[in-house]
């Protein structure tokens, strides 16, 4: 299976604090690749420098066929990002944003308008097309940053706690929305808090105190640690790390 | 280039949605012009003077004459009783009193003392120290022409103003308020709407994308760039129209000069944005750190000659000290590129390694 991404020992240090320890995993092409771990426990630091905003210590990582390190501008290109910040500028429209958003990707603005009008349809918002984003729900707010994330049909999209702050059903909504775009091929990898989101990836990893303390699918993870939800399996891990130092 | 311009138009738009901050903008230098030009006048006027002197003193009278001829003092009341000049403070609205001595002009002619007393309500210290010096300045340009003849020693005392012959205040305040107008919307305007991005998480987004980042910043600057320089013009075209101040020296240079301290404030801006992840950091360093020195130490309100040796220091680390030395010199004194060359290699020097450390600055960050 292809793997989009790779890394080997990636570390990062900032001064004497190993903020990531020689992290060694891969994710494959079209699944959803969920990234947990405590605050502090160094996923955002990994995810930072696999979009290329952050540069490793040492190790080596490879996201789309580039190097995180010498081919960060290939890398911005092929990837798509939705941060835990609501990142959408609420000061201009809809098809503002969406305009600016898929200008950066270099899209001309005749694909841009098509696009457009089939998401904004999708998303049932077309009338809202010309409201500032500010204005509109918050819900829907969130699934709009993520249709502008994958507007450009990127090979992955980072999505850093996407669902902070939503209710349940327009969290349900935005991971139908997950699903349909791993479905169209796009890699999914998304960092999270709630655990039973977590159950909705293909694999997961958990990491606690910048190591990979486990990787494998939920069901697996739940067998080995003898659980009977992802809540658990995570704070045994945590415990147990906590416990051996 | 594209990227470019839909970056520099999505910039004009969140400029021009906050209405209330781009009415502030425009407007801002007009009132501050308009307040230090009118309302914020270090000169007096308008100066009601007490006299008291022998009833039929001709010269006394003449002197006096003199005094409620200008057009800075009213005689307003004649007191006969020197125990009426203690309260005449209090309950008349009396700035001085002027007592000429018994025989004033008997003595006067006959080369024995003849005084003259000013007391002033000093609790203005620098209104007091003005009138004296206006008061003085009449009695000896009456005794000069008066006692010509009959005087053996004539001490000739001549003040000249120059540059500034009526000593209006407003002049000193247009390099001033461009100064702080300037810093203003350059430094503060900058910082805070990139600072903005940081804190809303679309700078990450900006950062992740395909955006050049010196896009981003260049973006950032040219709308406020604008804006300063529609201030500019607003400034230098209210100085002339309104309050009568004439460019003396070279526009083309006066505008150079000032680019040239834009594209520096705007550098101020960038770095200061590099060094802080929230909106109300950056409002207080750019309002506290950039603000306060334009306006104590840069020459504009305090001469930096009479402050102590390490506050000249630090007035000579201030951009503004140095832009409001140069307007100065161009604008209300008329001197030309090579005597303002100091201040401009100072200037571009300063640009230069504000553009180093925020290129610097920048790299780390990204790191």
């Amino acid at each position: 299976m292809e793997q989009v991404i790779y890394t080997n020992n990636l570390t990062k240090r900032f001064g004497s604090f190993t903020a990531v320890d020689n992290i060694t995993f891969h994710v494959n092409k079209g699944e959803i690749f969920g990234f947990l771990g405590a605050n502090g426990a160094g996923k955002t630091t990994a995810m930072r420098m696999l979009c290329g905003l952050s540069i490793p210590t040492s190790g080596q990582g490879y996201v789309a066929g580039c190097d995180i390190v010498k081919e960060q501008e290939k890398i911005k290109k092929n990837i798509g990002y939705m941060s835990q910040k609501f990142s959408l500028y609420e000061d201009l429209t809809v098809w503002e944003n969406i305009k600016l958003f898929a200008g950066i990707y270099g899209m001309n603005i005749k694909d841009i308008k098509k696009k457009a009008d089939v998401i904004l349809d999708r998303l049932d918002i077309t009338k809202e097309k010309n409201t500032l984003v500010k204005n509109i729900p918050t819900g829907w707010k969130q699934k709009l940053a993520f249709s502008v994330a994958i507007f450009h049909n990127p090979k992955i999209v980072f999505l850093d706690e996407p669902t902070g702050g939503v209710d349940p059903e327009a969290r349900r909504q935005f991971w139908e929305m997950i699903y349909s775009a791993a479905n169209d091929g796009i890699t999914i990898f998304v960092t999270t808090h709630y655990m039973d989101e977590a159950e909705y990836c293909d694999r997961i990893s958990i990491m606690v105190h910048g190591k990979i303390a486990a990787l494998a699918s939920p069901k697996e993870l739940k067998e080995k640690f003898n659980a009977s939800n992802m809540d658990e399996v995570f704070r045994k891990l945590v415990e147990g790390t906590f416990n051996m130092e | 280039m594209k990227q470019l311009m839909s970056f520099i138009k999505k910039e004009v738009l969140h400029i021009i949605r906050d209405k209330r901050t781009i009415l502030i903008l425009l407007i801002m230098p007009i009132i501050q012009i308009m307040l230090f030009g009118f309302a914020m006048t270090l000169e007096v006027k308008n100066i009601n003077i007490a006299v008291f002197y022998e009833y039929g003193d001709e010269m006394a009278e003449k002197i006096i004459a003199r005094i409620s001829a200008s057009e800075y003092f009213n005689i307003v009341k004649s007191i006969h009783d020197t125990n009426e000049i203690n309260n005449i403070f209090k309950n008349d609205n009396v700035d001085t009193v002027i007592v000429f001595s018994h025989n004033f002009s008997k003595d006067l002619f006959n080369m024995a003392s003849p005084a003259i007393q000013i007391i002033n309500d000093a609790s203005d210290p620098n209104q007091a120290s003005t009138i004296t010096s206006y008061i003085s300045a009449i009695i000896s340009s009456f005794q000069n022409e008066v006692l010509l003849q009959n005087s053996p020693i004539i001490i000739n005392t001549e003040l000249k103003m120059l540059y500034n012959p009526e000593l209006n205040g407003a002049y000193n305040f247009v390099p001033g308020v461009l100064a702080l107008v300037l810093t203003l919307i350059c430094a503060m305007m900058t910082s805070i709407s990139i600072v903005r991005e940081k804190e809303f998480g679309t700078m990450e987004l900006l950062l992740v994308s395909p955006m050049k980042p010196a896009y981003i910043i260049i973006s950032k600057i040219i709308p406020y760039f604008i804006i300063s320089t529609i201030n500019l013009i607003t400034i230098l075209v209210l100085a002339v129209s309104l309050l009568d101040i004439p460019i003396k020296g070279s526009l083309m240079l006066l505008m150079a000069v000032s680019f040239l301290f834009i594209f520096l404030s705007l550098s101020v801006g960038i770095l200061i944005s590099s060094l802080v992840s929230s909106q109300a950091a950056a409002m207080l360093i750019s309002g506290m750190g950039m603000m306060m020195p334009v306006m104590l130490l840069s020459g504009m309100l305090f001469p930096i000659d009479s402050m102590p040796f390490f506050l000249q220091v630090i007035a000579d680390i201030v951009p503004a000290s140095w832009y409001f030395t140069a307007v100065k010199k161009i604008m209300l004194e008329g001197q030309g590129l090579f005597n303002v060359l100091k201040e401009i290699a100072v200037l571009t020097i300063m640009l230069l390694l504000l553009i180093a450390a925020s290129i610097k600055k920048f790299k780390v960050r990204l790191g």
